[in-house]
């Protein structure tokens, strides 16, 4: 097993598994890169119910391409009927908290668990159709990095270089729309477009991380590396940069790790990387750590008691 | 009839009874804001869960749900700490805290081996209302028959358990539960603990999210949270009422998601059953859009007197 | 010099929520009854104090007496108004349901409110005229019916010592009075009343006793005494519009028309 990851971290394991561990790797610089502007703008929970609606949409796809004689296994015909359900769950989630009896976060539970549901409903439906490939859908769910064929990491690592071109454009105006849009707005800049648009990249991301990290995950690679950067800085021109550094390195561990014992799902195993990472910046970050944070606390309280007894 | 009690019974009173209890708890969540509350406990117990099971190898509830308990508190802890270090907003130190755990509880499912015996992640993400059988049923005296009763599903026998200790802490802190929902503060002035009360709604939480796991799987046990209550919230405006329609919303979702699952492939003419936990979110779906298209409280945003 | 304890005795409180403590070695005791404002700029702490000495906050440092009584011993005779804002209005209640809370206490855990209990609290409201929403949905009330559901509330509670966070905050003309009105009612009776208050203009003509609060207790005593200009200009360090020095000396109330307000 040592073997196999050193083989899969190395890039050394034939062209095949090198291409998966760029195309993983890719991802999680886009998606940690991106995360950063979806984190500052609270919109953690939109992407996490996005990518719990994908599953509808995969079934769908999968249904469709059976029924009209196509390939049910492409990817591109797969991500895109995800990305038109996440739409909709987007959609479904801003309309049910417009009313205002429902707040925003019950509004994404909802999206979050019946979204998955009617998928899983679905799920049972493409299970009883008479074509093969059913099993590869289920892979979706939980990621599965092992299976992944060159051209799937190729379209994975394409997809996540433009989204990454696009936040690289769009910084400028996303860094002031993160920091106050109400300034923005007043600045004169297209507010909604810009939301707009963060909302479009972080379906792209979602979509393309859907293969390697699964749906339910997929929110680990843009929130979890986001968070890390915050912990450790307070400026975004260093904390994005380090967001996607950390993204990516959990992606690619992540991916190695899993490809050398085939029976770890390849989302997990990501996922908790990324977390390992974050629970050592919590611990020993600088300024926000919670070493730090109880050093000052005891300064404090020592301080308040010595004016007690002064005064 | 007897084929009905034996193959359907026991898996349809687990999905009604499943609903029930997390429909009555998610009320409480609801109304102090704290729905996403649900979606955290239901994946970070998941590790909690697991650990039960390797620990005692079998699945005995009660080292389950005490796991499952842990896992909840720690999460707790850990999103409250990472509000407060990270300056984080709620919904991103939730969605850190919960895919961290969910997918420690994947990874030990995995490396632990208790795939092999019979918890692995398809129960995780579907449950597995459909293996659960009551054999010992002969016909409609099998009801009260204890003998037979004895032979339900422990599954199916836990949930009945889980809704009666439910229904009794509903019932025993009726006007606790409200007052410190509604404000904490005075509810703290006047010696009402709410921090005990809202570690009291946490743990009956949690143990409903734990028994109603085997029924729905880990993610569709939200579903069975928020929903009865969301319907209810915009249909209603009084308290009381709130909890009777959210449990008639509950049963709604639990036994016509059951039957969908049977009745609706029978008519299609498909092959196979569908995934029955899967067909209740998609009831609680349809249930959920009609009462926002036709309720008094659901589109329209209501016109403030003042 | 009354020989009845304070109602309320603060010693060397502090209070941090992050970083920067909030209040810092307060020391100050409250009179055994009559009315009190607590007066002073945005994050000066005032209703941090309220809180603190419920404990509804943790202190870093400090000591909190009630009538001389630890706050456990002393809690039945405590009655607190959170801010209005506080609580989510949307809630499904009755005012009837919220007035009722503040009997609670005589009903204990568990058991269900008699119905005496609940005609105590439909009184309550009466008495503060909102007798005929008992029936309404908290959520349909103005703003000043939403405060005085929670005056009534108060009420219900028959303390001997009330702390009120804002209770004058964003209500109608006639709510004022009405508040007012059981304000002075409850001095009458000999109850202490500690309310935080945003308007220096009405502060000298509702309350006998003042606590100018800055992080610390700049000042505190009786309204006439205390109320200074030079007081005032400590508590908010120059930040005070219209500052008529010639209305403040008297101590009475500013000229009508001409507001004087603290600069947020």
């Amino acid at each position: 097993m040592m073997e196999a990851l050193f083989q899969a971290l190395t890039l050394s394991g034939g062209y095949n598994a090198r291409v998966v561990a760029l195309g993983c790797a890719a991802f999680g610089l886009a998606a940690g890169a991106l995360g950063c502007f979806v984190l500052l703008r609270g919109r953690a929970l939109i992407a996490d119910a996005a990518a719990h609606a994908t599953l509808p949409g995969l079934c769908l796809a999968f249904i469709l391409a059976a029924g009209m004689g196509w390939n049910p296994r492409s990817l591109p015909l797969l991500m895109g009927g995800a990305a038109a359900t996440a739409a909709l769950g987007v959609l479904a989630a801003g309309a049910l908290a417009r009313g205002g009896r429902l707040r925003d976060d019950a509004a994404m539970a909802l999206v979050i668990s019946i979204g998955f549901g009617i998928g899983v409903a679905l799920l049972s439906v493409v299970q009883s159709l008479p074509v093969g490939g059913q099993a590869g859908l289920s892979s979706f769910i939980l990621g599965q990095a092992a299976g992944m064929s060159a051209a799937d990491a190729w379209l994975i690592f394409w997809l996540a270089l433009a989204a990454l071109a696009a936040v690289a454009v769009l910084f400028r105006p996303l860094a002031v729309l993160c920091f106050d849009a109400d300034f923005a707005a007043a600045a004169g800049l297209p507010v909604r477009w810009l939301d707009l648009a963060l909302l479009g990249l972080m379906l792209a991301v979602t979509v393309a991380g859907l293969r390697a990290v699964g749906l339910i995950l997929v929110v680990a690679l843009m929130v979890v590396p986001a968070a890390t950067a915050r912990l450790s800085t307070e400026r975004l021109s260093v904390m994005v940069p380090l967001a996607g550094l950390l993204g990516a390195f959990a992606a690619w561990m992540g991916a190695g790790l899993s490809a050398a014992a085939p029976s770890l799902p390849t989302g997990a195993t990501i996922a908790l990387v990324a977390c390992a990472l974050f629970l050592l910046a919590l611990l020993f970050a600088p300024a926000r750590g919670v070493v730090a944070f109880a050093l000052r606390q005891r300064r404090l309280r020592q301080e308040a008691a010595m004016e007690a007894r002064s005064a | 009839m007897t084929l009905f009690l034996q193959l359907d019974f026991a898996a349809l009173s687990a999905a009604v009874l499943a609903c029930l209890a997390c429909g009555l708890l998610g009320n409480l969540l609801l109304l102090t804001r704290q729905s996403l509350l649900g979606d955290a406990i239901s994946h970070s117990v998941l590790p909690g869960l697991v650990m039960g099971f390797i620990v005692t190898g079998t699945r005995a509830t009660l080292p389950m749900v005490l796991g499952a308990m842990a896992a909840a508190v720690l999460a707790a802890l850990l999103i409250s700490l990472i509000r407060r270090l990270a300056r984080l907003e709620a919904g991103a130190a939730m969605g850190v805290v919960f895919s961290g755990m969910f997918a420690l509880g994947l990874v030990l499912i995995e490396v632990s081996g208790a795939r092999s015996v019979d918890l692995d992640v398809d129960c995780v993400l579907y449950g597995q209302l459909e293996a659960l059988i009551w054999p010992a049923a002969t016909g409609l005296s099998s009801l009260w028959d204890p003998v037979a009763l004895a032979d339900m599903p422990q599954e199916t026998r836990t949930l009945a358990g889980v809704l009666a200790l439910t229904l009794a802490g509903l019932a025993l802190l009726w006007k606790e539960l409200r007052l410190a929902a509604f404000d904490p503060d005075f509810a703290a002035s006047i010696g009402f603990a709410p921090r005990g009360l809202s570690l009291v709604v946490l743990v009956l939480v949690s143990v409903a999210c734990v028994a109603a796991f085997w029924a729905v799987g880990s993610i569709l046990v939200i579903a069975a949270l928020v929903a009865p209550a969301a319907i209810a919230r915009l249909l209603t405006d009084d308290y009381r009422r709130q909890f009777l329609l959210s449990a008639a919303a509950a049963v709604l979702m639990g036994a016509g998601g059951y039957g969908a699952a049977i009745l609706v492939p029978w008519l299609l003419g498909l092959g196979h059953g569908l995934n029955a936990a899967g067909m209740m979110a998609v009831v609680a779906g349809l249930l959920l859009a009609l009462a926002w298209a036709f309720g008094p409280y659901g589109r329209v945003r209501r016109v403030s007197v003042a | 010099m009354s020989i009845a304890p304070p109602a309320l005795e603060v010693r060397n409180l502090s209070v941090a929520y992050r970083e920067a403590p909030v209040l810092r070695g307060v020391n100050w005791r409250a009179p055994a009854s009559g009315l009190t404002a607590i007066v002073g700029p945005n994050g000066a702490g005032k209703s941090t104090l309220l809180k603190a000495a419920l404990g509804l906050v943790p202190r870093l440092a400090g000591e909190v007496r009630f009538f001389g009584q630890e706050l456990r011993q002393a809690r039945r005779r405590i009655g607190y108004l959170p801010q209005r804002a506080s609580v989510d209005w949307d809630f499904p209640a009755t005012a009837l349901q919220v007035a009722a809370m503040g009997r609670y206490p005589r009903v204990g855990w568990f058991l269900p409110l008699p119905r005496a209990e609940r005609e105590r609290a439909r009184a309550a409201l009466a008495e503060v005229g909102m007798a005929d929403f008992a029936g309404r949905q908290i959520g349909q009330l103005s703003g000043g019916q939403q405060q005085r559901v929670f005056l009534a509330r108060a009420l219900a509670l028959e303390a001997d010592l009330y702390l009120m966070d804002e209770p004058f905050a964003g209500v109608d003309a006639a709510t004022e009075r009405a508040i007012i009105d059981v304000l002075h009612r409850l001095g009458r009776e000999g109850r202490a009343v500690i309310a935080v208050h945003h308007d220096l203009a009405t502060a000298p003509q509702y309350f006998q006793h003042v606590c100018l609060l800055n992080g610390g207790v700049v000042a505190a005593g009786p309204m006439e005494t205390t109320f200074t200009a030079e007081n005032l200009s400590r508590t908010y360090g120059g930040r005070l519009s219209l500052l008529d020095e010639a209305a403040l000396r008297p101590a009475a109330a500013p000229p009508a028309g001409r507001p004087l307000r603290a600069v947020p």
